[in-house]
């Protein structure tokens, strides 16, 4: 499902039409579907992630036990979430450097209020969420307000974060204060919960992008931000709010991850959610000059990238070469997107 | 259609207000005009949109030095110019894009401060731009509805979009086989002629195309003229076009003004002008500046 190029997709397959080339019979509709497919900007991705699952299965049995399900969904779920956040910016034509650095201070934040403070537990879990959407209108205000390219204006409020959380916690890693342990049960420490966020969160903000005026005008800003004012539409507020819910989700994932591994640690964070974060979301299809891109793309483009660190993991291939894949991961999808776009605009995917 | 008022001839042969002859809108008509002149004045008096004395500087750049004009129910006026005559800012200020720096506007009598192009278009002010503003990644129906969609909160209604813009389109005879297809797909005719229906959908009173024909050939700039010739003869749609092309203006138009270094320059019925009359305008303005920079150098 593609927020862009609104399809009404049940009645796109009833009224195939008869592509000439396609042909007839079982492998004409076996081209037709992959036509249909093909339109889909999560098919790649979706089809990548299956082939994935085979592979690891058929290598590495454990691959699809309950405890590694668990595992791979623990990777990928933060991922996801934080790419929610990327893809909206993306959409709109912005990024967000500093969402990991967010991820990292914000556990921080909550243990200083409970345990320095006496902030109860609730509460502090909330002004640390709100410290992440204050983060988020930071960022917003550097770039639309003052005109700072996202890219630099997160740079700087990244490294300010991470001085921020370095200083104030000598850079020793802290417990999760005991007042938080069962408010953290539903935040991260069941073993689903943190996919069971990021499942929930993921299918809220695919029909926010693809179904609601926020969406659409956030897709009009991106692909068109002159177009997009001058039908009217506040550019800097569709670009405020994707700048605070992608502050808002570092936050939460933040708190997520530390009560997950019963840690408050200030290496976690930092650029790696973030970049495999954009990673997912290139993979999952979101252009990154703008313009398009889908949500559900970015949580398999999440799990993708945690099936293969998980995967490689147990068939026994080093951690060290990781990184080749991912790189060329990310490389062959953009190759993808790109050609993909421009037969679409060709109108030659129909 | 236009009611052909007697609009006169207030400023024939390009020269300005200053030159003693009958101003464009706004003056007063005790000013020692012709006849002519003065049921300009009174037409403007019942103008459905009005400007007076507006005036817009970037800089150090004045782009309208003191603009007065005025479009009546139903007309279609063109407004002519060369490139950098201060036309597409005129159309900023009208649709509420930008302020003007002095001067006013006037709706139906009234003054109005137009805040927004939500404002303008919520007054009954509606812009089609040279650049479209269309969103090439989102479908023809999206397009038409952007920033007016339907809706059943919080979802957008498709559906009903769909329909109405299949509608529309058919009624104005602009045949689109689809309009689930992103307008990246379509052709500069379409194109334009999908934020054309746009702008005559959204309840305007005004409506002001930027330079609709530009960039297009003769086979998409006839679908537009067609276009706007059904909106003359619904009598009821204000128009104010911006254009390049004299032929096609006097052509389209009822009444033509040119624009030249921020002022309304000439103001003439198209029956009583000619292609010929507007390019002796420009070719004396090019004549002039040329000898005013021999004599500075």
């Amino acid at each position: 499902m593609s927020e862009t190029a609104e399809r009404a997709p049940e009645e796109e397959v009833a009224a195939l039409p008869p592509t000439p080339g396609l042909g007839g019979g079982f492998w004409g509709g076996v081209k037709r579907v992959g036509a249909v497919l093909a339109q889909q900007r999560e098919a790649t991705v979706f089809v990548v992630a299956v082939l994935l699952v085979i592979y690891f299965w058929r290598t590495a049995p454990s691959f699809l036990t309950k405890d590694n399900i668990v595992n791979v969904s623990q990777i990928t779920a933060p991922v996801a979430i934080i790419a929610i956040g990327e893809v909206f910016l993306l959409v709109c034509g912005e990024i967000d450097l500093s969402v990991g650095f967010i991820f990292a201070f914000s556990p921080f934040l909550m243990h200083y209020l409970i345990d320095y403070y006496g902030v109860p537990a609730v509460l502090a879990v909330i002004i640390s969420l709100l410290m992440g959407v204050a983060a988020g209108f930071i960022n917003g205000f550097i770039t639309v307000a003052l005109r700072v390219p996202s890219f630099i204006a997160t740079l700087g409020t990244g490294f300010i974060l991470f001085g921020l959380m370095l200083t104030t916690s000598n850079a020793y890693p802290a417990n999760i204060p005991n007042k938080a342990q069962g408010i953290g049960h539903w935040i991260g420490t069941y073993a689903w919960a943190e996919i069971t966020w990021a499942i929930v969160l993921v299918l809220i903000f695919q029909v926010v992008l693809s179904r609601t005026r926020w969406g659409l005008h956030t897709v009009a800003v991106g692909g068109n931000i002159l177009g997009a004012s001058e039908a009217g539409i506040n550019v800097a507020r569709i670009k405020y709010a994707a700048f605070i819910m992608t502050g808002f989700m570092g936050a939460l994932v933040g708190l997520q991850e530390a009560f997950r591994t019963n840690s408050i640690d200030p290496s976690s964070g930092g650029y790696q959610p973030m970049f495999y974060a954009i990673a997912a979301a290139v993979i999952g299809g979101t252009a990154l000059a703008g313009g398009s891109g889908t949500v559900i793309g970015a949580f398999l483009g999440s799990f993708v990238l945690a099936a293969l660190t998980d995967g490689f993991n147990l068939i026994g291939i080093s951690a060290n070469p990781e990184p080749i894949i991912f790189g060329g991961a990310i490389l062959i999808a953009m190759i993808a997107n790109v050609q993909l776009a421009r037969l679409r605009r060709a109108g030659r995917m129909t | 259609m236009t009611a052909p008022e007697p609009d006169g001839q207030p400023q024939a042969g390009g020269q300005s207000p200053a030159d003693g002859q009958s101003p464009a809108d706004g003056q007063s008509p005790a000013d020692g005009q012709s006849a002519a002149g003065s049921a300009d004045a009174m037409a403007a008096e019942g103008a459905l949109l009005r400007v007076e004395h507006v005036a817009k500087r970037f800089g150090a750049v004045t782009a309208l030095s003191d603009i007065n004009l005025h479009v009546n129910r139903g007309e279609v006026l063109g407004l002519l110019g060369d490139n950098g005559a201060g036309k597409s800012t005129l159309l900023k200020i009208l649709c509420g894009f930008q302020p003007p720096d002095t001067g006013r506007i006037l709706l139906d009598g009234q003054e109005v401060h137009l805040k927004s192009v939500d404002h303008a278009r919520s007054l009954g002010i509606d812009v089609v731009y040279q650049d479209l503003a269309l969103i090439d990644e989102l479908t023809v129906y999206h397009n038409m509805f952007l920033k007016r969609e339907k809706v059943i909160w919080p979802l957008l209604n498709n559906r009903a979009m769909r329909k109405i813009a299949r509608e529309r389109l058919d009624a104005i005879g602009i045949g689109l086989k689809s309009v689930d297809v992103p307008v990246a797909r379509l052709s500069g005719g379409q194109r334009q002629a999908i934020a054309v229906a746009r702008a005559v959908y959204s309840d305007a009173k005004v409506l002001l195309l930027d330079e609709p024909l530009a960039a297009m050939g003769a086979k998409e700039a006839a679908l537009i003229l067609d276009l706007i010739r059904d909106l003359k003869e619904r009598g009821d749609l204000s128009i104010i076009i911006v254009a390049h092309n004299y032929g096609q203006a006097i052509e389209i138009c009822d009444r033509i003004n040119l624009l030249q270094h921020g002022e309304i320059t000439f103001n003439k019925m198209s029956k009583d002008t000619s292609v010929q009359e507007l390019n002796d305008i420009v070719i004396e303005e090019y004549r002039r500046a040329l000898l005013e920079r021999q004599k500075s150098a």
